[in-house]
């Protein structure tokens, strides 16, 4: 029996997608068969990160309405064996879905997979209600924002309330330079401000643009900083204890110099 | 010793410390569901409930929640403008 796992974040545009594709990207690269589930219907994305657009049949509503098996409108992924989509509708609305329908949903795709990693849409109305439905555990996607962390406490709320206790946190965009001259929030004040665990800290990264760009989601490329702390999380959603990165490690010019006189 | 000077040198107020502290401020407000609308019709209950005992200014008279630490407070500010005469001097 697998587990269910919703990304989300109540605010648009702090990477819950891209954080979707990465975890179920390195869950497969680790021999786990992992579904991953698009539920921002009407604005389909998953497909585009994970460069699966070109393949897509059937779609989740599809599936629901019963015009297809779920079999037939699972993606399979193009380099990873244990990887597969079921892709958002993008002609519906958030309302072709039904909670009831996204709870059967879930249950059929546990039985035949590890992991079902849920992409949840922005906001929290009915696409929201939907993808929390089937959800055995939560992830809470934030960036080192006033806003994001106000919408991410307002989520965590919202979980609890639907029984989905103990969210994680994943600090996506940090940028380890602005924290230390005190111009971003930093890990500790956003975890004391929200009060729950932390399950890692992506430090932003321009190669997160390239490898999107790409359709590859950046945890296959190690020699990335977004890579490696994606990785991390993987490790740690698949049960592995993961020291958290060291985010202030130095590099260029002044780490070499110091290299020189002897500092380091 | 990047950080002692940086205290040394004052650069230690960035906009770090306004974030958190607005983020607090907002997220007092979230977490106690209270609408700025519910806010209103209890500051003109309590102006209508004071009135019944002592004259106040009620444009100076300010409601508010405030948090320190863990707790949240109601504050009223109401500026006391005259005492009414009670009824009970028998």
């Amino acid at each position: 029996m697998g587990e269910v796992i919703v990304i989300t974040s109540g605010k648009g545009g702090v990477g819950k997608t891209t954080t979707t594709a990465n975890i179920g990207t390195g869950l497969a690269a680790m021999g786990y068969k992992v579904a991953l589930l698009d539920t921002d219907i009407g604005l389909r994305n998953l497909d585009v990160v994970l460069g699966l657009e070109n393949r897509i049949v059937y779609d989740i509503v599809d599936v629901t309405s019963g015009n297809c098996r779920l079999k037939q409108a699972l993606i399979k992924d193009k380099r990873l064996e244990g990887l597969h989509l079921l892709p958002a509708a993008q002609t519906k609305d958030k309302t072709a879905v039904s909670p009831e329908q996204m709870c059967q949903l879930c249950e059929d795709l546990k039985s035949d997979f590890d992991f079902v990693i849920i992409d949840c849409p922005a906001g929290i109305e009915q696409g929201f209600r939907n993808a929390i439905a089937g959800a055995d555990k939560a992830v809470v996607v934030t960036t080192p924002e006033v806003s994001a962390v106000r919408d991410a406490d307002r989520i965590i709320g919202l979980l609890e309330a639907a029984d989905l206790r103990e969210p994680k946190l994943i600090i996506n965009r940090i940028r380890p330079k602005m924290v230390r001259q005190g111009d971003m929030m930093g890990i500790e004040d956003i975890i004391d401000i929200l009060a729950v665990d932390l399950l890692g800290v992506i430090p932003e990264d321009e190669m997160i643009v390239i490898t999107t760009n790409r359709g590859e989601p950046v945890v296959t490329d190690q020699n990335t900083r977004a890579g490696q702390a994606y990785q991390n999380i993987v490790r740690r959603v698949a049960g592995d204890e993961v020291p958290m990165m060291n985010l202030d490690e130095e590099t260029g010019f002044f780490k070499k110099l110091k290299k020189i006189i002897g500092l380091k | 010793m990047l950080d002692l000077l940086r205290r040394v040198f004052g650069r230690d107020s960035g906009s770090k410390q306004v974030a958190k502290e607005r983020l607090r401020l907002v997220l007092v407000h979230d977490r106690s569901s209270i609408s700025p609308q519910l806010l209103e019709t209890l500051r003109t209950e309590l102006i209508q409930v004071i009135s019944n005992y002592m004259d106040i200014d009620e444009n100076g008279l300010e409601v508010s929640l405030d948090s320190s630490g863990n707790t949240v407070a109601l504050v009223a500010n109401i500026p006391v403008t005259g005492m009414k005469r009670t009824g009970t001097a028998f």
